[in-house]
């Protein structure tokens, strides 16, 4: 309800026009993907308001959100293709055509392809089309290509997928409107901002108690009704914890278990054999159980079985014994006490305990029943939905540490042990979650990458075993971020950040061309920033250039653009068609599947192309299979646009879910509609389609959803998805490092896998921590996400760069008191990789042993055309500095199964500056000057005057 | 104009949750987005790309660290995040002090405003106002502020349902809520006599339209959840216990 | 609060310019003026420039000085347009006196109009300190001292003034050097109760008020971590100005001393020595003094806390 005007006589127009046309499209100032209205004025940006009626921020717009306009008309976007004249580094461009721009391009690229496609390594960051991107790659033929997920949170989307068939991330939710128990694991901000703000907004509303396991108290961590902030790198001691007292006091869902985990399912005992520790299976590959009415092995999978969740079986002369066993047996174990624990996360063991009870009481005394009848997979008919309405969420908290898939697994573990997968109050998949554990296919590459030919596959999927590996004949790595290799053999989402450094070591070869795309690699996405700087410019004795070739395609002056060779200007996100798909990251919600696209709602003011379209042109040009049609013409002239409409990834199945069909009327599946995105933007640019009611729940195992979600295309087959309490694949990798089978790891590397390839959560200290002395660097060192700025766009964007324009660090006060340092005081932080030089703050909500600061707000002096002297190039800092990018071993600072980078695990000591350093940071990387076309913005900015005068 | 009207119609203002506030500047950008296309345009940024970039700013959040406060729990402190906007008072010197008549408050609505036309940019009402809730525009050499958005609340170009605050619209969280303070049955009322809404410095005798709704306890004690001890299963102990019959 | 110059200049001289004008008007009153023409013109001249340069000096920190006229227009209720109001009436005795003055014929008038024109002239000076003083957000202007030290610092720089004119002329004012020195004196005590007084007293708003916690607990402390933005803005360069403890210290003695303590023994030394050129040092008196208000003006401006640093981090304002 809205009030009337008042005739309060004082000149006022209350009712200025606002916009003459106002459009909708998708937001793209994080990957959140909110549902914007732009409203327009003279063709100008008046204002960006969120769309009520998306499923995703339902009208809400974050803080950069909403300073779109000031990210839409930054002074740093590029202006026209650019040729590097000079030194890289130097910024010398020359300012080129698209013609020649592409042409460049095409020379190189054709030259690979036609003699060995892998020297191309096509890295695409933050890309938010990796499903053109990747297919791209494949036609091209290189097994090369990843996104950032390798260093963002592989963790947590392998641990995931490997245990439940789903993942936090954005790729599932917790029952916002019925949770009475939220639990948050280190999160800052995550990919679903908007979502998690509406829901915690619900929760607080609702008076749902929301704990916060944290080791800073910023941001969400405020408004919990209970911090936890613990030490980084314990959650698993932590959660495991809580699982043995569960399992203690008998407080676990045996029902739940039975029903949809692979608890009862039996796993050998057999050490020495090479079947030791895998799941025993019949002769249809089904998984068995012991029948405790028939008294005997029988498939796991029937329905009508009474399996038993221990004791000791003979299975084809074997022992073999019920996972869940397994389980049971290892958390209960004294070692997994809290009294154990407590010390060295940090936590008394009386919270945890009390968390544990709280657990276990809301979970099985507040036990809440939804009325809705649904049928499960094996046919059988429930009347109501019963909810343990506890929700778990987590992210890089978790994930950014070297032992975070093992700690993943374990917080879905306590989530299946409390019974709280998908059910009412828990956490909620998101489709086309969930997949098959693991989901298909397999990485490609492996059946060879021959010129002038396509891969076999997409290059990113998921291994089961050694013999899904990417490794030739003498285990040498076919990727060049050693990928699915004995180092991180579950890389499911590949290593960009060791690309470089194994591209200029030649290890495991020399790369040609690196192309990348919306990825920072010369600053904030690098661990070791100046190593990587030194590497991009490293030459062999002959003056060459290590990597021979870089194009790099961004839309702003970013640090990376001054060491390109070819820079491909993009637009921006307001000027160009998008397609957020359901084959790449889903908007999709617990109760809908959902897709998007971007229209461009203004024209370029300048000449730059838009990096989806180009990379279709150059696919064209490169005569890439699925880029030109039977008469070598381009296939999809139209650009992008063109392609969201008409490509076909398998018969019916496009980029677009939505309004298929020639005629419009189909979803999911169906024909190209050549006015499907007419459709979507008569829709407010998204399409939602909503899961069947009795299919809200219980995704995993409920017919209804199961059969949509094979009609969608999600799923191979409508069968049961078990969840996996053990993990066998990984006890694959750990029997070939025990000798077992034809691929086995190189001795150096079989202890590793030994250790770490545990099909049940385990928990060790972080490799840095554990590689360092930890009395003399005593602090863990961590960043978080601001809610305003991402990554290191925001610092071009007038509004957002006000808010936060330097970062501190945040340090507790009685550590500080310790070393004499006093608030606003300049310290060096040093670790052993090297030192930064920051100004302190003092907070009392921090863990003792830890400092923390805002990521990615400082910058290389001269970037994102800001005036050098900026803060953020003079006060600001970026603690990559301080992260070395190889542990001491000399191995990758990652992961030991998935290859994450492990940004959180490092340690420093934090020291008062000389009195005569008090005056700022150490920013000596030298200063990048703008290329052509760009310039620093505006001493005044006055956007909006015209509007007024326009309204006067 | 710059007697204060005895009486509003309405007492139109803010309500901010500050239990529930995430601190992540959404009502801060959205509002400047807003306003410097709108009655007050625009909210001059100086050095918006350089060294002391010093901006136009109708509502700013700060955080802080409490410790002491009933809210604060078992734990020795929580951090708050604080939206700080005009508060659109009752009984404000910033109006009274103004030489010009540039400043006042509406009798309709009671909402503070500035005529850019009138206003001679003599700073007197920002010494006036103890929130820091005047923003001077240097460039321009007039006082600008919060409107309450008055070019939105009343706009019949827009949906009614978008007739609220630029900021209210936009919260994420829906820490911010609109009203009328005036009406002691309207949602705002309600939930500030249900929360405890407070003044900020009611000592100054502003009589703040706009409340804030303090930060609730802490649930971080056994008592928030009337969970019993655990206590080990039986004396079969665990695996006896779970040795029953279970159906798949 | 931020010193700006055009401020201290407005209100120190323009102080001094209504404090000349009482002290002649004062004289005048008791018939006590010498008939000088140059002193008279002189007097008048620097009398009236000080209040014109004062005023016009005060404009210049609008953003919009053009439009200046407007601020006479609320006189109801702001004593900033009060203050102008009253500027502006004082002119019209004070140029009437003038007349008189300068002309003898006009003498008796002079009479009348001299003694008409200290209201005019302490009322202004009233108006100007209760700009300040009605200011709640800052404590160290909204109290009682505020109105004494304008009331009595104007008259104390306007008679040091008109006694080294006097000096300077050559002509004699009876007991003005003694009523300088008293009102020197006075100025001081009035200075020094209302420093002890903003020394050992503050708002009566804290953080904890300032967030509305006051009353969720005993004693509820609220740190700032962050501000709103990184960098100063209007806020807090304008109200966010402090000042080190130790750096005013010093000022404050620069102030005692210049403002008062030299001039008043300079002054009353002249009275005691034998040789009437010694009056001259009503001279630089009156120089060192200036200097010595201008500091105490500064300080009025720097030392005062305005409530809104509570949000920022101040503890107490
Ligand atoms: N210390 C520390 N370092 C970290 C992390 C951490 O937590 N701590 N987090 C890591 C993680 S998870 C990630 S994902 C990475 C992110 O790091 P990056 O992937 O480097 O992310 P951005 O800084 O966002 O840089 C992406 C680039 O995309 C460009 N860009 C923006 N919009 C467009 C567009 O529309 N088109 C094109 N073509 N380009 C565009 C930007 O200008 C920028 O150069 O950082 C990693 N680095
Ligand atoms: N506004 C904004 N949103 C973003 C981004 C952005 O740059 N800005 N980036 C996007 C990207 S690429 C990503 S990957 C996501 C990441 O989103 P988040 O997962 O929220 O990532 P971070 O900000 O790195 O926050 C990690 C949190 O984990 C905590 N933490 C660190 N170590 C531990 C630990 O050992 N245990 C626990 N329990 N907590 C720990 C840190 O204090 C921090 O609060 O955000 C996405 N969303
Ligand atoms: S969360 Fe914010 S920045 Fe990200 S898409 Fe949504 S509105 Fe845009
Ligand atoms: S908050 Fe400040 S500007 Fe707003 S009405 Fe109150 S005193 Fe005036
Ligand atoms: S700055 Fe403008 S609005 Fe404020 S008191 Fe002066 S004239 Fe009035
Ligand atoms: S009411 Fe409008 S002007 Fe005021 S703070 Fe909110 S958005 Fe800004
Ligand atoms: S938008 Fe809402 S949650 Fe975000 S800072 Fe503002 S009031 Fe707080
Ligand atoms: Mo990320």
């Amino acid at each position: 309800m809205a009030f009337s005007a008042p005739a309060e006589g004082d000149g006022v127009n209350t009712s200025p026009v606002v916009a003459d046309e106002v459009k909708t499209t998708t937001c793209y100032m994080c990957a959140c993907r909110c549902g914007i209205k732009v409203h327009l004025q003279d063709g100008k940006v008046r204002y960006i308001q969120g769309n009520r009626d998306h499923p995703v921020n339902k009208g809400v717009l974050c803080g950069k959100g909403s300073a779109g306009i000031m990210q839409h008309y930054s002074p740093a976007r590029l202006r026209k293709p650019l040729k590097r004249v000079g030194e890289r580094g130097s910024s010398e461009f020359v300012e080129i055509e698209w013609d020649e721009a592409l042409e460049i391009a095409t020379k190189w690229l054709s030259d690979i392809r036609k003699t060995d496609p892998k020297k191309l390594a096509f890295f695409t960051g933050r890309d938010q089309s990796q499903s053109l991107t990747g297919w791209w790659a494949n036609q091209f033929g290189t097994p090369n290509y990843a996104a950032h997920g390798g260093f963002c949170s592989v963790n947590m989307a392998t641990a995931g997928i490997y245990t439940i068939g789903g993942s936090f991330w954005e790729f599932g939710e917790p029952d916002w409107a019925h949770t009475k128990y939220f639990m948050m694991f280190g999160v800052a901000e995550d990919h679903d901002s908007n979502p998690i703000k509406i829901g915690l907004g619900k929760l607080k509303a609702r008076g749902a108690k929301f704990v916060s396991v944290n080791p800073a108290q910023t941001g969400y961590s405020a408004i919990a009704d209970e911090w936890i902030g613990l030490r980084p790198g314990t959650d698993g001691l932590f959660v495991l914890a809580i699982v043995h007292e569960l399992l203690k006091a008998g407080q676990v869902d045996l029902d739940y278990a039975v029903k949809y985990t692979n608890a009862p399912w039996l796993v050998y005992q057999a050490p020495n054999h090479a079947n030791d520790g895998l799941i025993a299976r019949d002769e249809h590959n089904n998984p068995l159980c012991w029948d405790k009415i028939t008294n005997s092995v029988t498939s796991a999978l029937r329905a009508d079985v009474t399996p038993a969740l221990t004791g000791s079986f003979d299975v084809n002369g074997l022992k073999a014994v019920p996972a869940f066993q397994l389980m049971a047996e290892r958390y209960s174990d004294a070692s997994y006490a809290p009294e154990a624990v407590a010390e060295r996360c940090g936590i008394p063991a009386s919270t945890i305990k009390r968390i544990a009870a709280e657990l276990a009481h809301v979970a099985f005394q507040e036990t809440i029943e939804l009325p809705i009848a649904w049928t499960d997979w094996a046919g059988r008919k429930h009347d109501k939905m019963i909810g343990r309405p506890v929700a778990m969420h987590a992210m890089r908290g978790i994930s950014a540490h070297s032992n975070g898939f093992h700690t993943c697994r374990a917080i879905h573990l306590l989530q299946m042990l409390l019974g709280t997968i998908d059910v009412p109050g828990g956490f909620r998949y998101k489709p086309p979650f969930p997949r098959p554990t693991p989901p298909g296919p397999k990485p490609a590459g492996k059946n060879g990458i021959k010129p002038n030919e396509p891969l076999g596959g997409i290059p990113l999927g998921f291994v089961t075993g050694p013999e899904d590996l990417l490794l030739d004949a003498d285990n040498n790595a076919l990727r060049i971020d050693k990928a699915y290799t004995w180092e991180h053999p579950i890389a499911s989402h590949g290593l960009m950040h060791m690309v470089i450094a194994n591209a200029v070591k030649g290890d495991p070869y020399t790369i040609d061309t690196l192309f990348l795309y919306m990825a920072n690699m010369a600053w904030n996405s690098s661990m070791n920033t100046r190593a990587t700087i030194d590497m991009l410019t490293a030459k062999h004795d002959n003056g060459d250039y290590k990597i021979p070739h870089i194009i790099y395609a961004d839309a702003y002056f970013s640090e990376t653009v001054a060491y390109a060779d070819l820079v491909l200007p993009d637009t921006t996100y307001l000027e160009r068609w998008d397609c957020i798909s359901l084959m790449d990251r889903p908007i999709s919600d617990a109760e809908a599947a959902s897709d998007a696209i971007r229209q461009p709602v203004v024209q370029p003011d300048r000449d730059v192309r838009p990096f989806q379209t180009v990379l279709l042109d150059l696919g064209a040009r490169l005569m890439l299979p699925g880029m030109v049609n039977r008469i070598l013409k381009p296939r999809y002239p139209g650009g992008y646009a063109d392609y969201i409409v008409n490509h076909e990834r398998a018969t019916g199945v496009g980029p677009l879910a939505g309004w298929r069909g020639a005629d419009g009327t189909q979803h999911g599946r169906g024909a190209p509609n050549p006015n499907q995105l007419e459709a979507y933007i008569a829709n407010g640019c998204f399409w939602r389609g909503e899961i069947p009611h009795e299919a809200h729940y219980y995704k995993m195992a409920n017919a209804t959803y199961l059969k949509w979600a094979q009609g969608m295309g999600f799923l191979p087959k409508a069968e049961q998805i078990v969840m996996q309490i053990y993990c066998e694949p990984l006890q694959k990798f750990r029997n070939a490092a025990r000798g077992h089978g034809a691929i086995q790891p190189p001795d150096k590397d079989r202890a590793r896998i030994e250790t770490y390839f545990d099909p049940l959560p385990i928990w060790y200290a972080p490799f840095d921590e554990a590689a360092v002395d930890t009395t003399e660097y005593p602090l863990h060192a961590l960043t978080q996400r601001p809610m305003h700025h991402y990554h290191s766009w925001g610092s071009q964007n007038a509004w957002l760069r006000q808010i936060t324009a330097q970062n501190k660090l945040f340090m507790h006060r009685e550590a500080a008191a310790k070393q004499n340092i006093a608030d606003d005081d300049w310290v060096w932080i040093t670790s052993r990789a090297g030192r930064v030089k920051a100004q302190v703050k003092l907070v009392d909500g921090v863990n003792k042993n830890t400092v923390w600061t805002w990521n990615a707000i400082g910058k290389r002096k001269g970037a994102w055309a800001l005036d050098p002297n900026s803060p953020e190039a003079t006060r600001g800092f970026l603690l990559n500095h301080v992260i070395s990018e190889t542990l001491p071993d000399k191995r990758s600072n990652s992961d030991p199964i998935t290859g994450q980078a492990a940004w959180f695990d490092v340690r420093v000591k934090v020291e008062r500056a000389a009195d005569h350093e008090q005056n700022g940071t150490d920013n000596n990387f030298g200063e990048l000057h703008p290329p052509p076309g760009v310039h620093v913005g505006p001493a005044v900015l006055q956007y909006g005057s015209d509007f007024k005068q326009a309204a006067e | 104009m710059t007697s204060l009207p005895d009486k509003t119609d309405k007492k139109l203002g803010l309500v901010i949750d500050l239990d529930t506030c995430v601190g992540c500047q959404a009502c801060v950008t959205n509002c400047k987005e807003w306003n410097t296309g709108g009655h007050m345009a625009p909210l001059t940024d100086l050095n918006a790309y350089a060294a002391e970039a010093d901006g136009v700013w109708f509502n700013r959040v700060h955080t802080y660290e409490v410790t002491g406060s009933s809210a604060c729990g078992a734990s020795t402190s929580r951090t708050m995040h604080f939206p700080r906007s005009c508060l659109h008072c009752e009984k404000p010197d910033c109006v009274t002090v103004c030489p010009t008549g540039a400043s006042y408050k509406r009798t309709s609505d009671g909402i503070v405003l500035v005529n850019e036309d009138l206003c001679i940019g003599c700073k007197l009402c920002s010494w006036a106002c103890p929130y820091g809730a005047r923003e001077f525009d240097v460039f321009e050499g007039v006082m600008k502020k919060c409107t309450l958005c008055v070019d939105r609340i009343y706009n019949e170009n827009l949906p009614e349902e978008d007739r609220v605050p630029a900021c209210v619209a936009t919260c994420p969280t829906g820490a911010r809520h609109f009203g009328d303070l005036g009406d002691p049955n309207s949602a705002v009322s309600k939930l500030v006599a249900e929360r405890g809404g407070v003044d900020l410095m009611p000592e100054m005798g502003y009589a703040p339209t706009n409340k804030y709704l303090p930060p609730r306890p802490r649930k971080d004690t056994a008592t928030s959840v009337p969970a019993k001890e655990l206590t080990p299963v039986a004396a079969t102990g665990f695996l006896g216990w779970v040795d029953k019959l279970l159906s798949r | 609060m931020h010193p700006a110059f055009s401020v201290i200049f407005f209100t120190t001289a323009s102080g001094a310019g209504y404090g000349m004008l009482a002290t002649l008007g004062f004289y005048a009153g008791h018939d006590a003026l010498p008939q000088n023409v140059w002193f008279s013109i002189t007097s008048m001249v620097v009398a009236l420039g000080l209040v014109t340069a004062g005023l016009l000096s005060s404009t210049f920190h609008l953003g919009h000085p053009e439009r200046a006229w407007r601020a006479f227009s609320q006189w109801r209720t702001s004593w900033l347009s009060r203050e102008g109001v009253a500027a502006l009436l004082a002119y019209i005795p004070a140029c009437a006196f003038g007349l008189a003055w300068v002309f003898p014929a006009l003498e008796w008038p002079a009479r009348i109009l001299g003694p008409l024109m200290i209201p005019f002239a302490l009322g202004t000076l009233f108006t100007t300190a209760m700009i300040y003083r009605s200011l709640k957000t800052i404590h160290a202007w909204h109290n009682k001292w505020v109105v004494p030290c304008y009331l009595v610092l104007g008259p104390m720089t306007g008679a040091v003034f008109v006694l080294a004119l006097s000096a300077g002329f050559g002509v004699t004012l009876k007991f003005l050097a003694a009523f300088s020195g008293a009102l020197l004196a006075a100025g001081l005590v009035v200075k020094w109760l209302y420093w002890t007084f903003i020394d050992s007293t503050s708002a009566a708003s804290t953080p904890a008020t300032a967030t509305g916690l006051s009353g969720t607990g005993p004693a509820v402390d609220v740190k700032s971590v962050e501000w709103p933005h990184t960098e100063a803005n209007y806020v807090m360069k304008e109200m966010g100005f402090a000042v080190a403890r130790k750096h005013a210290q010093k000022l404050r003695g620069i102030a005692i001393w210049l403002g008062f303590m030299v001039p008043a023994i300079l002054i009353e030394s002249s009275v005691m020595l034998p040789l009437p050129q010694l009056s001259f040092l009503a001279i630089p008196a009156a120089v060192l003094m200036a200097v010595g208000i201008v500091v105490e003006r500064w300080l009025f401006f720097a030392q005062a806390r305005h409530v809104v640093t509570l949000f920022y981090g101040a503890k107490s304002a």
